[in-house]
C-alpha cells in the first residue's frame, strides 16, 4: 500500500499536479532518500516508454488502416499470392484423404438416405413436423432467447408497442437482414434500430424454422444503402476452439460478448449450429458471431437453461443456402450480394467493433 | 507548392498520426520501395515491411523537437529502407551483399541504431502489456495511453467509484513496471 501512495506521489510531481509546499517537500524528500530519488528517475523514463509505446502503436494502426484503404485501391498489392501456394500444396498433400473421405461421406450420405427413406415410409408426409416436435421436446431445456419485452422502447420515431426483441446484423448494404426465425414468428410488424437510433419498418422476406433463421428487408425510403459492409460471412466450418466476439441486443442498448467455439454440434447432434461457451440473454437471438478475422462464422440462436454458458449458434453457412432457396423462389432477390471481403482482419478488437456495430441492429416488434 | 514546403506540410500531418499525410507519403513513395525490395531478393511482404518500419522512423524523426529534414522525404524513406534491406539480408546470409542502387542515398546509420533500440523498447512494452492480463491491460490503457480521466475511467469498468479505479490503476501499474524493467535488464 505505501509503494502505492508513493507512487501516487511521484506522479502528481511527475505531472505538476503538487502544490507549491507539496513540491517543495517532495523535492527535499527526493534529496534526503537516495531510494526515492531513484524511483522518480525510473518513473520518469518508464512513464516515457509508456508514452512512447502508446504513440507508436496509434501510428501503427493508422498505418495499417492506410495499408488496408490502399489494397482495396490496388496500389499495394494485397498479400494473398501466398496463400493460393500453401492450397496447391495441401491439396497435393492431402489427395489421398480427401478421396478416401470423399467416399466415406457418399457412403454415409446414401445410408442417410437409406434411413430416411423407411423413415418416410414410417410417417409417411406428416414426418418433417413429427422430426422438429420431436426435436423440440428432447430439447425442452433448450429455451429460446427471445425478451418479452412489455415496456416499450424509447426511440426518438413514431413509438410501436414492442412486444419483442431480439438481433439482427446486414448481410447485404442494400437493407437485408439475417436474425432467427423465432425472433420474428410472433410478430406482426418488425422494426429494426440501428446503434444511431434510426428506425426502420422492415418484412420479413424468407423464414426457414429448421435452421431457424429468418431474412429481413428494409423497406424504409429513409433508409441509405451502404456500400460496403465491413465484415464477410464464412462459407466453411470454423474449428473447435476458435474465440469470437458477439454483438447484441440483451438490453436496450448493444452489448459485447467473448467466448470460443465449443463443439462442432447443436444441441442434440445438430449439425446446422455450433455450441458455444459465451454469456448469452434474452435478447441475444439472431446476433452475429464474429471471429478475429472480422468474418460471420454464427448466429446465436439459444441456451441451454440449465448449464452454465452453453450457447446454440446456427453456423454461418446456413445463410447461403438461405440465399440460394430464396433466390430460387424469386428471381428478384437474384441481386442481393454478400460480403465477400472483410476489414477488419488485423485491427484491434475495439476497432473492429467499433466498425462493426452500426451494422447490427435491434430488431422489435408486436 | 515546391517539394520542401509539401514534405514540411506531411511531416507536420506525421507528427499528428494524420491518416492523409500517412497515405499520401504512402503513395508517393511505395512503390519505389517495393521495386528495389523485389530486385534485391525480397518479397512483397518484406517490401510493406520495410516500408512500415522506415515510416516508423519518420514518425519518431518527425516528433522530435529538433527535427528537421535535410534532404527529401523521398530520398530519406528511400536510404532508411536500403539500410534495413541490407541489415536484414545480412542476417539470414551473415556475409556481406551488394545491394543494387538507382536512387540518391544519404548516411543514416545512426537512425537505424536509434530506431532498433525505440523498437526494442516497443517489443519489451508490448509484450509486458500482453502479459498483465485484463482488466490491467484495459486500465492502463485507458489511463495512460487514451489519457482518459480517472472519473471516467469507474464508469467505463464498473468501479464504484474514481479512488477504487485509482488504486486498481496503480496495483496494475507496479506489476507492468515488474514485468518490463526485468526483460529490460536482461537485454540491456
Amino acid at each position: 500500500m505505501d509503494d502505492i501512495l508513493l507512487l501516487e506521489a511521484v506522479e502528481r510531481y511527475l505531472s505538476g499536479d503538487m502544490s507549491f509546499e507539496e513540491r517543495a517537500f517532495f523535492e527535499d524528500l527526493r534529496k534526503k532518500d537516495a531510494e526515492i530519488d531513484q524511483l522518480v528517475v525510473e518513473h520518469t523514463f518508464f512513464l516515457q516508454g509508456l508514452d512512447k509505446y502508446g504513440s507508436i502503436k496509434a501510428f501503427k494502426h493508422s498505418l495499417h488502416e492506410v495499408e488496408v484503404n490502399l489494397g482495396e485501391e490496388g496500389i499495394l498489392a494485397a498479400p494473398k499470392l501466398a496463400g493460393k501456394a500453401k492450397v496447391v500444396n495441401f491439396w497435393d498433400k492431402y489427395k489421398r484423404n480427401v478421396a478416401v473421405a470423399a467416399s466415406i461421406a457418399g457412403f454415409i450420405s446414401l445410408l442417410t438416405l437409406g434411413l430416411m427413406i423407411t423413415y418416410t415410409k414410417k410417417y409417411g408426409n406428416e414426418n418433417y413436423d413429427v422430426l422438429v416436435k420431436e426435436l423440440n421436446k428432447t430439447n425442452s431445456e433448450v429455451y429460446q432467447l427471445k425478451k418479452t419485452n412489455n415496456i416499450p422502447v424509447v426511440t426518438q420515431k413514431p413509438e410501436p408497442k414492442v412486444d419483442f426483441r431480439g438481433t439482427g446484423f446486414l448481410i447485404d448494404g442494400k437493407g437485408y437482414l439475417v436474425t432467427n426465425a423465432h425472433v420474428i414468428n410472433k410478430m406482426k410488424n418488425i422494426y429494426v434500430e440501428s446503434t444511431k437510433g434510426q428506425y426502420f419498418t422492415a418484412s420479413s422476406v424468407y423464414i426457414d424454422n429448421t435452421v431457424d433463421l429468418a431474412i429481413l428487408k428494409i423497406n424504409d425510403t429513409s433508409f441509405k444503402a451502404i456500400a460496403t459492409l465491413p465484415y464477410s460471412i464464412k462459407k466453411s466450418n470454423t474449428d473447435l476452439g476458435e474465440q469470437f466476439f458477439t454483438l447484441g441486443f440483451p438490453r436496450n442498448e448493444i452489448v459485447y460478448g467473448e467466448g470460443y467455439v465449443s463443439a462442432k454440434s447443436g444441441s442434440d447432434g445438430d449439425t446446422t449450429s455450433y455450441q458455444l461457451t459465451v454469456s448469452a440473454n434474452p435478447g441475444n437471438s439472431g446476433g452475429p458471431v464474429i471471429n478475429r478475422n472480422g468474418e460471420i462464422i454464427g448466429i446465436i440462436t439459444a441456451k441451454d437453461s440449465k448449464a452454465d454458458g452453453v450457447v446454440y449458434a446456427a453456423k454461418s453457412k446456413n445463410i447461403f443456402e438461405l440465399l440460394e432457396k430464396l433466390k430460387k423462389d424469386d428471381a428478384k432477390y437474384e441481386l442481393i450480394k454478400t460480403p465477400v471481403n472483410s476489414n477488419l482482419k488485423g485491427l484491434e478488437r475495439v476497432q473492429q467493433v467499433k466498425k462493426m456495430e452500426e451494422f447490427v441492429y435491434m430488431v422489435v416488434g408486436n | 507548392m515546391n517539394t520542401i514546403e509539401q514534405d514540411q506540410l506531411l511531416l507536420k500531418g506525421l507528427a499528428e498520426n494524420d491518416k492523409k499525410s500517412i497515405e499520401a507519403i504512402y503513395r508517393l513513395n511505395y512503390t519505389m520501395i517495393q521495386t528495389f525490395v523485389l530486385n534485391n531478393n525480397g518479397s512483397v511482404d518484406d517490401a510493406r515491411d520495410i516500408f512500415q518500419e522506415a515510416m516508423v522512423v519518420l514518425y519518431e524523426k518527425s516528433k522530435a523537437p529538433t527535427f528537421s529534414l535535410t534532404c527529401q522525404i523521398r530520398t530519406y524513406v528511400y536510404s532508411i529502407c536500403r539500410r534495413l534491406w541490407l541489415k536484414r539480408l545480412q542476417a539470414l546470409s551473415k556475409f556481406s551483399i551488394q545491394v543494387e542502387s538507382l536512387e540518391e542515398t544519404i548516411p543514416v546509420d545512426e537512425e537505424v541504431e536509434e530506431h532498433e533500440k525505440v523498437n526494442n523498447d516497443f517489443i519489451l512494452m508490448e509484450h509486458a502489456m500482453g502479459k498483465i492480463g485484463e482488466p490491467c491491460k484495459s486500465l492502463l490503457d485507458a489511463y495512460y495511453l487514451q489519457k482518459k480521466n480517472m472519473q471516467e475511467i469507474a464508469v467505463e469498468f464498473g468501479y464504484t467509484n474514481a479512488d477504487n479505479a485509482k488504486t486498481q490503476k496503480y496495483k496494475c501499474l507496479v506489476r507492468l513496471k515488474k514485468l518490463f524493467f526485468t526483460q529490460y535488464k536482461m537485454h540491456n
